[in-house]
Formats: C-alpha cells, structure tokens, sequence
C-alpha cells in the first residue's frame, strides 16, 4: 500500500514538474530528480519535454498562417478585413483594453500617489485604448514583473506589453510575440565621477564597476571590455538600487545601467553634480509595444497607432492645435486624420483612429516630454528619440 | 523540595543592590568587560543617534505622508473610500461588542484597536492635505471608529446576554458582506479586484487565506485519518504535495499556468487566483496542525462516546474536533501570522499589496530629487504596519495560550 501511494505521489509530481516545465527554467534541473527517487516515475518521465512543446504549439501552428493574411494586406485594404483577428473584436466586444505595464520605473510606468498610472509606457497604453474607444481611459493595467510578463502576453492575461521591453530576435521568435515600432531607443550607458577624470571607457582599464547581476546589462559590460581587451571588476548586486547605492557611497569607480535609467539614478545620487554620463553606448535597447504573434490584425493595429504618434509629430499635430487640422485643404493631413479615405478600416481600426490617439494623448512629443521632457525630473535629451528630420531614428511609414 | 525552603532567603539581597552596584557587578566587573561594554555602548549610541537624525531629519517622510491612501487601500477609487471605511467601522464595533462580553483578549484587542483610532485621528491633523478630498473626512472617522468601539465596549457590558448571538452572527456575516460591500453589485458600482491593493489587499488575501482554508484543512485533516483508502490517499497527497512546494511555486501556477488550461473566454481575476492559491497552501499546514490536535487527544474520547450511542458524524463534530481546535488554537494563530507575511510574495504576480505599493512610491518620479531616493522611509512604514499587526497576533496567541493551561 505504502510503495502504491508513493508511486502515486511520483506521477503527481511529475505532472506538476512536466506543468512548470513551459515557464520556468527550473524545471529542466528538477526534471531528473523525479526518475532517480523512483523508478516507476520513469514513463512520467518524458512528458515534461512533451508539455513545454504542446504549450508552444499553437503559437508555432499560427505562424504559417500569418503570413497569407500579412501579405494581401498591402495589395488591397479589403483582404486584411475577413481575417477577423479575433483579438480586436474580444477587446472591443469587452469594452476595454488590458494593458501590461510597469508600475516601478520612474518615467515609464509608475502608480502616483492619487493611484493612477503614468509614464511613458502608459501613455502608449492609453494611446491604444483611445484608438479602439474613443476614451482613453478605457485601459485596465495590469502590473507585470519582468519574470512574468511574456507569459501573461502567451496566456492572453493582457492584450498588448507596453512594458519597458527590449525588442529581440528571441523575443519575437522562440516568445512568440510580434513588435510594434520602438517607443524609445535606449542603450547601455556608464555613469562616473567626475573627479576621476574618465572620458572613455578606455580610460577605466582595471577599474571596479557596479552592476546588476543577470541581467544583459552585465552580459553586455563584459563584451564591451574585452573587445576593448580591458580588464575591470564588476561588482554585482540582486537589486537595481542597491548597485546604485553601493556606487554613491563610493565602492565602485562606476555604474552601468540602461542610459534612461542612469539619468534618473543620477538625480537620486547625494550630489548629482558630482558625477556624469560617459557618451559612450555599450548597447542597442530598443524598447517597442508587443502583442501575441498569430494576430496579424491586432499586431498592424498596435504598430499604425505607434506610427500614428510620431506622423503627428512630423506633421505638427498636437493635442491642441488638432481642431485648426480638421479643415486643412492638404490631403495628407486629410487622410491621417480620417476626414476622408478609409485607412483605418483596413487594420480594424476606426477611420480616425488617428485624430482619437492625438486629441486624447498627443503626439510623440508630448507623451515624451510629459514623462521624459525638459519639465520633469528626468530632462532626458531626445538623441536617437527624435525624428528623422532632426536627426533621430524615428521614421513613420506613409500614412496612404 | 530543598530549595523551597532557601528561596525566601535567596532573594533577599535583590532588592539592596544600587543603579551604579548593578553596572559595577554585571558591566563593569573586570577590565575586559568593561572595555566591552564602552565600544557597546558607543555602537549603540552611535547607530541610535543615527536613526534618530534620520527619523527627524530625512526629507523623505513627506513620499510617505503623500500618499497614505496608496499604502492604505492601493488604487481603489478615492470617491470609493467610504466602503473600506464602512468594513472598517462594522469591524470596529463588533470588536467593540465582543470584548465587551467575552472580556480578556477581546477586550484588550478592542481597547487596543480604538486606542490606535483615536492616536492615528491625532496623527492625520499633522498630515497634508490629501489632493483629492474623501467623502468622510479621514480624521472624523478615526476619531468614530473610536468612539465606535468604546460605544460597543459599553453597550455589551450591559446588555451582555443579549448580544452574544447576534454578535457571533455578526462576525461570520462580516467577511462576505465586506467582500460585497468592496468590489459592488454590478453595475456602475463594481470596483474591480485590480484596483485593490495595499494594505486592504495584504488583509484581505490573508484574511481570506484562513477564513477559506480552515473548513478545507479540517476536512482535509479528517480525511486523512479516515478509514476509506481512496480519500484517505487523495488528502495524504494533497497534504504532502501542497507542503512540499514554495508557496511562490503555487502562485505562479496560479497566476501563469492556469490561463493556459483554460479556454481564452474564461478569466480568472487575477486577486482570485492568488486567495486561491494562498488557499489551497494554508489548507494544507492547517490540515497537519489539526490533525496534531486530533491525534493529541486520548483514544478513551472516542470510545466514551461510542459508549454513550453517539455515531460518528456526532462524535466528530461534539467531541473530538472542538477539542482538538482547542489544543491547536495557538499553533492556528502562529499559522495566521505566517500566512500574512507570505502574502507579500504576490508582488511577485504583480499584485499591489503593501510592499508593492511601497515599491510603487519610491519609484515616482517626483522623489528623484531627493538625495538617496526614498525607498528607506516607504520601506520603513510599511515594515511598521506589518509589525504592529504581527506583534498583535502573536501577543494574542501567546495569552490564548496561558489562559489554556490556566484551564487545565
């Protein structure tokens, strides 16, 4: 009886491991345990690779079948409209959009003391909703860790991850979710004293440099320093604001983070003027709104919405001046803002999806400097954020 | 024995001893261990003085002071206030009630609760004014929930015997009208699970966490000692695959793998997942606490009982049970305690509860300025709020427990 239950108890667990398997990279650590306890567990065994796979599956199913509605989609606006994506309609039919976003990164997605969310990130989330419902404030946010939130986008748990995240090949392959154009282009930057006297990171051989451990970020310092064939010392910590504090109180020559994030640790620092941000870029961060890959409709009208914001910028629409557009004569502005022509319909979208995004949000600069801007306590300067024509990466397709 | 007789004169030098014989004998007695007690002594002064300066002179208090309702109750909507304050007002005078006719514990308990009430209604006149207005002015109803649960106190005295039902009714009554009561009835009144966070969440996963749990561990603890193979088996590895798991490992599943098995319509809330998750987790302990109380009481119990014609439903629920949830009251307690510290893990899941929400202060952007940041300060109030609740819990577990062997 007793060797019964204990077989029993095996297969029980081997089903949970085989469950856990998908998500968590424990799994594969824990997997052999299970057959070395009890020989019976043994043709338990191979289902924990068999669970992970099926998980995956109906992502790698649907992937074919994007491609048919992506490609008839430029031909003729009609095409894209059967393949109803199912996700658009789930959001429009529930009435609101569910957001994935951040609520503990100053300027990107943050709670503020009234309870409402804001930041950069946010504001896109707000954008989509605006799009889709006329009223911006039809979003729920869900908060996600960074340990969850591809899941939650797998699970359908949110509709889009607007969620300060990294646009990579793995990401949108192995993930299995689809990008919208980046948001906000980031990099790895170096903050140091300026008493030091560094300029480059060439100037830092053999120094001691704070960073976060497991992240790219100390994956990316390591590369950086031996192509420069540089020694250093990487003082790592769990925590992002302990690294920082261990820098401030003067246990390292320097501190690495994302260059957006060193802006803001500079401002926390006990004498901000005492230190400075090297030029140098260690990294490409890209930080860009996914959605589930297999939704082709869904993805196009998330990436038009993006678009939608940084077109408004090069054409000088804002939130305020958008009234003395709506009876401008030059067809351009007449089609992005869905006087006339039927753009919209073509991703799912209403015809002013546009004009909605920018009366109720605003264009690309006015959500960045009303999160990042010269007015808040960021002051991040614009750099490879700003438009094409001032020198910047941001580029939006023709809205035709 | 021997020493009965000596003890009245082993204790009779205590009293002659001085402040400055005291630190001669115990802290200065030899040269070491008075050099010892110097560099203590200066450690000591030193990280005091330095708390000290810190609590008065850090700017970060006014992060914490901002945003009160944050801490307090989350996102929940600030014209939505007056229903957490409603829960609370009922939990104030039933308190008020029950210690009036139980006294002992519940009296202490409610004295205790009005007390705090009425020193936070001092607290919140140096607060800022909140920049949106509640519909109840904070301090009024601090001061009423205090003066609630004297009024309880108060009336129960008296009418002692005529309460004491309707006040038991009351306290069952009391978690799921205070679940009605917070998320709305449909409708434009719903407020939905996402937007409660804070300290109302931390309560009310913990809350629900024993509430739900204690009739599935007992079944679960029955079950195991049940004779039937088949549910003895299921509680057995119930039991030991629950506690052979993190909790942190069940509110994942909970959170990530659940959706997955379930068709893309169903959604579950995701605060409905974690009470689930907490749950099915305290069930388990609370099964073995109970199944300890069981197997603690002697076997004549039982057979007294089967003497006397009573079948086993009867013999279960009149004899043995009570008095093993007797036994196990203050080791439940102990569990309680426990649970509500483990609830913090939900930040992990993206819940706001109350280290979420101190995580959401100290990263708004309008603290940068302040040198260091202001996650010392968030974290230190937030430390407060969960210690006063713990020491309350375990001091009440600690007198149940005397007043028990007083019993015996």
């Amino acid at each position: 009886m007793k060797r019964q239950m204990l077989v029993l108890l095996v297969a029980a667990l081997a089903m949970i491991l085989a469950a856990c398997g998908g998500q968590q990279p424990q799994a594969p650590a824990a997997e052999p345990a299970a057959p070395a306890t009890e020989a019976p567990a043994a043709p338990e065994a191979p289902e924990t690779p068999d669970t992970p796979e099926a998980t995956e599956e109906p992502e790698a199913t649907e992937e074919p079948a994007e491609v048919p509605t992506a490609e008839p989609a430029p031909a003729g606006g009609e095409m894209a409209q059967p393949v109803t994506g199912g996700m658009l309609q789930t959001i429009i039919s529930r009435g609101n959009l569910i957001c994935g976003a951040n609520q503990v990164l100053p300027g990107f997605g943050n709670v503020d003391a009234a309870g409402e969310f804001s930041g950069f990130d946010v504001d896109f989330c707000r954008a989509v909703a605006a799009a889709i419902f006329d009223d911006p404030t039809s979003v729920e946010f869900r908060p996600l860790t960074a340990a969850e939130r591809f899941t939650a986008v797998q699970t359908g748990e949110v509709d889009v991850l607007i969620r300060n995240t990294t646009h990579t090949l793995s990401r949108d392959g192995a993930v299995g979710l689809d990008f919208s154009p980046i948001t906000f282009y980031d990099g790895q930057g170096m903050m140091v004293r300026i008493a030091d006297g560094i300029d480059s990171l060439e100037d830092m051989a053999g120094a001691r440099i704070c960073v976060q451990t497991g992240t790219t970020t100390e994956l990316n310092l390591a590369d950086n320093f031996r192509a420069r064939g540089l020694d250093f010392e990487a003082v790592v910590f769990q925590d992002a604001d302990a690294t920082f504090a261990a820098y401030d109180t003067g246990q390292c020559d320097g501190f690495t983070t994302d260059k957006s994030g060193l802006v803001s640790y500079q401002t926390k620092a006990n004498d901000p003027s005492e230190h400075k941000i090297l030029d140098v870029t260690m990294s490409k961060e890209p930080l860009a709104p996914s959605v589930l890959q297999g939704d082709a409709q869904w993805a196009d009208a998330v990436r038009w919405i993006v678009f939608a914001t940084i077109e408004a910028e090069e054409l000088g629409i804002t939130s305020e001046n958008i009234d003395t557009f709506m009876d401008s004569d030059e067809p351009t502005i007449r089609r992005f803002l869905g006087i006339e022509g039927d753009l919209g319909e073509g991703i799912g979208l209403p015809n002013d999806f546009a004009a909605r995004v920018i009366r109720h949000v605003g264009n690309y600069e006015e959500i960045y400097n009303r999160n990042l801007g010269p007015d808040t306590p960021f002051n991040l300067p614009r750099g490879q954020n700003a438009l094409y024509t001032d020198g910047g990466l941001l580029y939006s397709p023709p809205f035709r | 024995m021997a020493t009965d007789i000596s003890q009245p004169r082993t204790r009779a030098p205590r009293p002659s001893i001085g402040v400055v014989e005291w630190l001669r004998q115990n802290l200065f007695s030899n040269w070491w261990n008075s050099l010892i007690s110097i560099v203590l002594l200066i450690i000591i002064s030193q990280v005091l003085w330095g708390l000290f300066r810190w609590i008065i002179g850090s700017e970060g208090w006014i992060a914490v002071a901002s945003n009160v309702r944050l801490i307090l109750l989350g996102r929940y909507p600030s014209a939505e206030v007056w229903r957490p304050q409603l829960i609370v007002a009922m939990a104030s005078l039933l308190l008020g009630l029950s210690g009036g006719i139980w006294r002992g514990i519940p009296l202490s308990l409610a004295a205790g609760f009005s007390g705090i009430m009425l020193l936070l209604g001092f607290v919140s006149f140096a607060m800022p004014a909140s920049e949106t207005p509640l519909p109840i002015s904070t301090t009024l109803f601090l001061f009423g929930t205090a003066a609630l649960g004297a009024a309880g106190i108060a009336a129960a005295w008296r009418l002692r015997d005529m309460l004491r039902w309707p006040v038991v009714a009351g306290w069952l009554l009391l978690y799921p009208v205070a679940i009605l009561i917070l998320h709305g009835s449909g409708g434009d009144t719903t407020i939905g699970t996402n937007l409660w966070g804070g300290l109302l969440l931390t309560l009310l996963l913990s809350v629900s966490g024993i509430v739900l749990s204690f009739p599935l561990g007992i079944l679960l603890a029955l079950g195991r000692r049940s004779k039937l193979p088949v549910i003895k088996w299921f509680c057995v590895g119930y039991i030991e695959l629950i506690r052979g798991v993190p909790l942190v490992t069940l509110l994942f599943m909970a959170s990530l793998m659940l959706p997955l098995f379930l068709p893309a319509e169903v959604r579950i809330d995701a605060v409905v997942r974690a009470i689930v998750a907490v749950t099915l987790f305290s069930a388990a302990y609370l099964a073995e606490n109970v199944r300890g109380g069981l197997q603690s009481l002697p076997r004549g119990q039982t057979e007294a009982a089967q003497a006397l014609g009573l079948n086993p439903v009867q013999i279960t629920l009149l004899i043995t049970l009570p008095q093993a949830l007797r036994a196990v009251l203050p080791v439940l307690v102990g569990q309680f305690i426990a649970l509500f510290k483990d609830t913090s893990l939900v930040v992990i899941i993206g819940l706001t509860d109350l280290l979420g929400a101190a995580q959401a202060i100290y990263t708004q952007p309008q603290w940068l300025g302040i040198p260091g940041g202001v996650w010392r300060e968030t974290f230190f109030v937030v430390a407060g709020i969960y210690w006063v609740f713990t020491f309350t819990m375990s001091r009440t577990a600690r007198k149940i427990e005397s007043n028990l062997n007083v019993g015996r």
